[in-house]
């Protein structure tokens, strides 16, 4: 066993990059839960942004447009989603989890020409002579756009919420569809805005993973990525700044049991492997003890009678 | 002068029913004009017309001579029609502040408008604070956040739909207050209420509405509330009668009672003590949020209390959960309707057998006997008057008036010892109120004991035999209510102090 063989500051740039596609998809979540909406196709759509994403980059050559179409493909997949629970009342849990198989079999589906096919690499971000700084540098100015993008969305969505007229009608309909509808607010559309919101960021959360974690095609490479997302948005209480921190707690205790797993701890390997799970379901319980609780509306539909 | 608002032939059907009929009036700026009607006479329907929440199948509206057809919410109330909701449409988990802001069309910046509301809140006598969380609030609180967001916006029509059901006399004076400065100032009210008292000492006209038509309108100044009355119903009606037999030995004790509130913003109990005697009607007034709901849950159960503070017949109760107390014959019916009294998306049957369970002897060796609840449903709706198709109908499905005198029906009818009830008549009309309070009057008569915890004062001295008053979780020394003046229960409430914040 040989622990020094952990170097810390590797060790925390990559947790960043493995939080990231968690951390995209949750806030997306956040936001549609915000909105009163459970939507639990988010593995479902993830799957469809990656290979969206993947196949787009491979054939344009452009990384960036990769992940526009992911963003494109995520909100699409979703728009099926809010056809059946916001038009026509289907029951959102059923609706979520079949949007979930229906991406999983499209993706594959979509998926046949890629298997093998190396993507274009996404350059990281050149901060010039800021990456030169030691331990900060590799930790903050080493990484690829979407990472960045990822954090201010965090930031947005939390500022957006908390501070603007829009976030605070979302969080009205989330709570009260039915006070928010006697307002005048336009319960239907505002969801089906945030389900879009939600696609959009699993699809990007899908294809970090296709075209920068791994990057390769896999059928079914997003390995319950999405449920993660989900269980994360829960335990977070629907707070943006949570959510990042429990993405990152469990991207880091991923990372770093992957090392300890390479440096021959003698912990058997399956309870490493669960470690991220268990530590990161703690804490946010822990966090969530205090008194806030799931938007009022969330899950139930909404139609508009007298 | 030329009308504010007229209707003229407004028409609106639901499949079924037909909840307005060919309903027209007109509104002069300034007019103060009461509209009237038992329960599912169509007045909500008309007032959503007006706001612009329902359409009308025929018939037209004008505002100021121009045609007025707003589409939604938000084209009413920029022509000037402000409403507070009988139902509060607040949201929960939001600020006073956030929820004043979504009613309004032009919200300034939280700070700005955080000290309009103050001043607003100071000018009318309304108490609140912005930054408080809605669902912390008593209801008299969350109706002064329906109002005060109303009075931001300026409007020239407002209407308020039975505002005054939570306030107390002293309250009431000072909201009467605001509204006829309104009307000084051009603002047309239109009122909706039941306590006939109240529409004659303030309305200038008042229409009536029965089954969806207008049955009569009358000044009410000049018509006495019996007749008026008796225009909504479309009978004659009958007040509560009680023969004022002797009271018997003492039956539940409550010995210096002090509890912490469940609710972060909510108030604790400070050392109440009163005895309740065999056969009487104790009526237990206050601003809402003095310790209301508090007491019931300490008294049904819901919030255990210490040994030696409530004792029934010698046996302390104060440590038994609702159900050990409901075998004995401590039952309580609580305040809020829809998800506390009963379930809302649960049928009359089910909600018959949540809380007649034991008493009914519907649960056979662990089973539960669906016909005998539906049988003691069905009971319930006929010695009631429920007006509902049948006991298989969600609770949520019956109007406020009909779910409460199922609530209060289904404890009546367990032939409880000791009944607590909370606002047993709020937001119901005036027949139902009085076919509710004789039944407790009746029960009393056979021996039961009730506590009756009420905003609306007139009730209590028409109903109790002592009254007190909560005032920030203590509860006054119980007086006889016969001989007892209005400026004496002033000061039991707390008189002036009463118009302060409640907590603080």
């Amino acid at each position: 066993m040989d622990l020094s063989a952990i170097n810390p500051i590797l060790l925390i740039a990559a947790l960043m990059s493995a939080a990231t596609p968690i951390l995209l998809a949750a806030t997306g979540e956040l936001v549609v839960e915000r909105a009163g909406v459970l939507n639990l196709g988010v593995e479902g759509m993830m799957i469809t942004g990656a290979i969206c994403g993947f196949s787009i980059a491979v054939e344009t050559g452009s990384p960036t447009t990769g992940f526009i179409a992911a963003a494109v493909g995520g909100a699409v997949l979703s728009l099926l989603f809010a056809l059946l629970t916001q038009v026509t009342l289907a029951n959102q849990v059923a609706s979520g989890l079949a949007l979930t198989l229906f991406g999983l079999g499209i993706s594959s589906l979509l998926g046949q020409g890629y298997v093998g096919v190396k993507p274009p690499r996404m350059p990281d971000v050149n901060f010039g002579p800021l990456s030169e700084i030691p331990v900060i540098g590799p930790i903050l100015f080493s990484h690829d756009p979407l990472l960045y993008v990822g954090l201010l969305l965090v930031a947005g969505v939390w500022a957006v919420l908390r501070f603007t007229r829009a976030g605070l009608v979302l969080r009205a309909v989330g709570e009260n569809h039915d006070a928010a509808h006697a307002l005048g607010y336009k319960v239907v559309r505002i969801r089906i805005l945030a389900i879009m919101f939600g696609g959009a960021l699993a699809g990007m959360g899908g294809a970090y993973i296709s075209l920068i974690r791994v990057p390769q095609w896999t059928e079914g490479m997003t390995a319950g990525v999405g449920w993660i997302a989900l269980a994360l948005v829960v335990f977070a209480s629907w707070k943006p700044w949570r959510v990042l921190l429990g993405a990152y707690l469990f991207g880091g205790i991923t990372q770093l049991q992957l090392n300890l797993q390479g440096a021959g701890v003698a912990i058997p390997v399956e309870y490493l492997a669960m470690s991220p799970y268990v530590i990161t379901i703690v804490v946010l319980v822990m966090l969530s003890a205090d008194k806030s609780a799931a938007p009022g509306s969330l899950g139930r539909s909404f139609h508009a009678s007298s | 002068m030329t009308p504010l608002l007229t209707l003229s032939g407004l028409t609106k059907t639901y499949p079924g029913v037909v909840a307005n009929d060919d309903v027209s009036l007109s509104i002069a700026p300034g007019e103060v004009h009461a509209l009237l009607g038992e329960n599912g006479a169509g007045k909500s329907t008309l007032v959503k017309m007006i706001y612009g929440l329902v359409k009308p199948d025929q018939g037209g509206m004008q505002m100021n001579g121009a045609p007025f057809a707003p589409a939604e919410p938000r084209a009413a109330r920029a022509s000037g029609v402000g409403m507070v909701f009988q139902h509060f449409s607040l949201f929960d988990a939001l600020s006073v502040a956030e929820n004043i802001a979504l009613g309004m069309e032009n919200a300034p910046g939280m700070r700005i408008l955080s000290q309009r509301i103050r001043e607003v809140s100071d000018t009318y006598g309304l108490p609140l604070s912005p930054d408080r969380i809605v669902g912390d609030l008593s209801a008299g609180e969350r109706q002064r956040v329906e109002i005060i967001r109303c009075l931001l916006q300026e409007p020239k029509l407002l209407i308020m739909d039975e505002p005054t059901s939570v306030l107390t006399p002293q309250e009431v004076e000072i909201l009467f207050g605001t509204l006829r400065k309104l009307s000084a100032d051009g603002t047309a009210i239109l009122y909706i209420s039941h306590k006939l008292e109240e529409i004659r000492a303030l309305c200038d006209t008042a229409t009536i509405l029965r089954l969806g038509k207008v049955v009569g309108t009358c000044i009410p100044r000049e018509t006495t509330a019996r007749d008026i009355a008796e225009m909504m119903v479309g009978k004659v009606l009958s007040t509560p009668t009680r023969s004022g037999a002797a009271l018997g030995e003492p039956v539940l004790k409550i010995e210096r009672l002090s509890r912490p509130s469940p609710s972060a913003f909510g108030m604790p109990l400070r050392e109440v003590t009163v005895t309740l005697r065999k056969g009487e009607v104790l009526g237990i007034g206050g601003v809402a949020g003095n310790g209301q709901d508090e007491l019931l849950s300490a008294l049904s159960g819901e919030m255990l209390s210490p040994p030696g503070m409530i004792t029934f017949k010698g046996q302390d109760i104060g440590t038994l959960g609702p159900n050990a107390r409901r075998r004995l014959g401590v039952l309580a019916a609580p305040e809020e309707r829809l998800g506390h009294a009963a379930a809302p998306d649960m049928s009359l049957t089910e909600n018959a057998m949540l809380t007649g369970a034991d008493r009914e002897n519907l649960v056979r060796g662990g089973f539960l006997d669906w016909p005998a609840a539906r049988a003691f449903a069905v009971k319930i709706i006929e010695a009631f008057d429920v007006r509902t198709p049948g006991p298989g109908n969600a609770a949520r499905a019956l109007s406020g008036g009909n779910l409460q005198k199922f609530v209060i029906g289904r404890e009546v009818m367990q032939r409880p010892e000791v009944l607590v009830v909370n606002q047993p008549t709020w937001g119901v009309d005036a027949s139902a109120a009085a076919a509710i309070r004789q039944a407790l009057l009746d029960l009393a008569e056979g021996g039961a004991s009730v506590i009756v915890i009420s905003q609306d004062l007139d009730e209590l001295m028409e109903i109790s035999d002592r009254f007190a008053a909560l005032n920030e979780g203590r509860l006054s020394d119980p007086r006889p209510t016969a001989g007892l003046t209005v400026d004496q229960i002033g000061m039991m409430m707390g008189g002036a102090h009463g118009m302060e914040v409640a907590h603080v």
